[in-house]
């Protein structure tokens, strides 16, 4: 559809008609002192050529870095027909089309999204998306609150293995409704929460955050943690990396009664990273509480001709109808990233994402033996793992990232300023995209620049008695 | 015209209230305001326990076209819901005065009622609307 502006003539025609002089005069009610002039530190326009020519010096000063990072968001392969396919001008848009049901291609592909992960979360609803993995997790903190009719204290308990990012975003998007986010410590030596450490006598809580596998990449005892959430009446948020979920027990089985609510981030299934973004979120939840899940939900019907069609459906609590009684601004959101998912998931199939799971979990194993035997290197945590792991350095880690760097390596994420606990320490991943010389290199990299530093510290350091 | 049964009182969000013999009111929607949802799916009704001032929100009425708020016409705490509704929200359509009650309350104040609508005063209201 081509974009028409406005004529000035027309423009001039709508102001007489509503008897205003000029577009200005339409703000006027915007007291002055909350206007602004224009920003004052956004340098003035450059031409086309010119911001062509600075992009391209600044992509080339971009390195293809060997990626060890991992902490939320994740390298995977990602087929080539993917991105091919949901570039097509069909699908390149973010958003469920106005007239959403004259599009049934988007509509069916939505459809099929959802269906995906209900199947891979082991729930009966999902939504067609959010922003994040983030902003997922504060949807599923108010929607929790909603569905909770029982509990009255907006009291939302998160284990300290949670995403410390998610966190802070749903503390951040949640606070000013009366809702109080508490932490639950890990254990020092598991990198997990001790259900035993959890109270006997909790006072009214709405809801528990599980994150699985956890930030540290350890698997959290989620059945006890869950069975313990429900005893004492709250709502089970699960937090999830979809890939794991094609090895790890789905949430809606967790415990006795599974999961209430399960979020997090799709980026793993399709995404590429790229400076964080753009990353869509996910959701799912039990039946019983799909009238207070936000965002869209496309169901299957028949027409007036008995042929098989795609309609949005439960729209009545969406901003379009209910307006600030909506259950949330959700719309579609990520719909592109979404097509991309729904597409990565169809290419490799269960069987594929299985593989991407096991082989990412084997790599990670391989790296964590070969890491653990290089001298003044020790892994944190004696916890089962899926495809990351917390390592301490003997020697400062922030002088060996930035030796590595220098080798086009990026050795993981420091952990250092979320958990004062963790100083020293690195949170580290290997996917199915390292090879065993990608870990080999990292492994000789990291010894070889420890015995360097330990040496150059040796003469000025004497030994003590 | 809908049907606005005289014995009953009503506010102008369109909730009616009976005064029970124990002393206690039985709270609804009202024939015309069921009109208006067209045909209701879902029902969410207030928790029994809770407390409810006049002008509160503590129900959700869901129809296919919308979800909309249900006041609490009356200061009081919530003695008891209906929690038939769950499975046959049609009921508000069909009965909307009998078996499509939604709450019962215990006043905290019986003066309350005098402020309430009367039938004839209610269906005023909904002929001016129209």
């Amino acid at each position: 559809m081509p974009f028409i502006p406005h004529t000035e003539a027309e423009i001039r025609e709508m102001l007489d008609a509503i008897g205003v002089t000029s577009t200005e005069d339409l703000f006027d009610e915007i007291p002055a002192a909350l206007r602004t002039e224009g920003l004052e530190t956004i340098p003035v326009g450059k031409s086309e050529m010119d911001v062509a020519r600075l992009m391209q010096q600044r992509a080339g000063e971009d390195q293809r870095s060997l990626c060890f990072a991992g902490a939320g968001a994740y390298e995977h392969h990602i087929p080539a027909a993917v991105w091919e396919l949901t570039t097509r001008g069909e699908f390149y848009s973010a958003y469920t089309p106005y007239q959403a049901e004259a599009s049934q291609g988007t509509l069916q592909l939505l459809y099929e999204y959802q269906s995906m992960m209900t199947s891979l979360t082991g729930m009966d609803v999902s939504n067609a998306s959010l922003y994040d993995g983030a902003s997922s997790l504060a949807e599923a903190v108010l929607m929790a609150v909603r569905a909770n009719r029982k509990s009255k204290s907006k009291r939302i308990l998160t284990l300290r293995s949670v995403n410390p990012v998610y966190r802070s975003v749903a503390k951040t998007i949640t606070r000013h409704q009366g809702i109080m986010l508490e932490e639950i410590d890990y254990d020092r030596a598991t990198g997990c929460v001790d259900v035993n450490s959890l109270p006997d006598e909790p006072s009214d809580i709405t809801a528990l955050v599980i994150q699985q596998p956890n930030y540290f990449g350890n698997l959290e005892n989620i059945d006890a943690l869950s069975d313990w959430a429900h005893k004492h009446g709250a709502l089970v948020i699960a937090v999830v990396n979809p890939t794991s979920l094609a090895l790890l027990k789905p949430p809606g089985e967790w415990g006795a009664m599974g999961a209430d609510i399960v979020c997090g981030d799709g980026q793993p299934l399709g995404a590429p990273l790229s400076s964080g973004g753009p990353y869509f979120g996910i959701m799912c939840c039990r039946k019983d509480y799909v009238r207070q899940m936000p965002g869209r939900i496309i169901g299957r019907t028949t027409d007036l001709d008995g042929k098989q069609g795609f309609t949005l459906t439960l729209q009545a609590r969406e901003q379009h109808i209910r307006r600030s009684r909506a259950t949330s601004n959700i719309c579609t959101n990520q719909g592109l990233l979404v097509t991309a998912a729904t597409i990565y998931m169809s290419l490799v199939g269960p069987q594929g994402l299985y593989n991407v799971a096991r082989s990412s979990h084997n790599n990670t194993k391989l790296l964590i033996d070969k890491l653990s035997k290089v001298t003044g290197v020790t892994r944190v945590f004696n916890s089962p793992f899926f495809h990351e792991a917390v390592f301490k350095f003997d020697l400062p880690v922030a002088e060996i990232m930035r030796a590595l760097s220098a080798q086009s390596i990026v050795a993981g994420v420091q952990l250092g300023d979320q958990y004062p606990e963790l100083e020293n320490c690195l949170l580290l991943c290997a996917t199915e995209t390292k090879t065993e010389a990608d870990i080999n290199t990292l492994v000789d990299h990291i010894s070889r620049i420890a015995s360097r530093l330990d040496a150059t510290k040796c003469p000025t350091q004497p030994k003590m008695a | 015209m809908s049907n606005v049964p005289s014995e009953l009182r009503y506010t102008k969000s369109h909730e009616w209230i009976r005064r029970e013999d124990d002393g206690t009111v039985t709270i609804g929607i009202t024939e015309h305001a069921q009109e208006l949802l067209g045909d209701l799916v879902f029902v969410e009704p207030p928790e029994a326990g809770s407390t409810y001032a006049v002008g509160d929100d503590c129900a959700v009425v869901e129809s296919v076209k919308a979800a909309s708020d249900v006041y609490s016409p009356l200061t009081g705490d919530i003695i008891e819901a209906n929690e038939a509704l769950s499975e046959t929200p049609e009921s508000i359509n069909l009965d909307p005065y009998g078996d499509g009650w939604i709450f019962k309350m215990k006043l905290a104040d019986e003066g309350e009622l005098d402020g309430l609508l009367d039938a004839t005063a209610y269906a005023e209201q909904i002929a001016a609307e129209d």
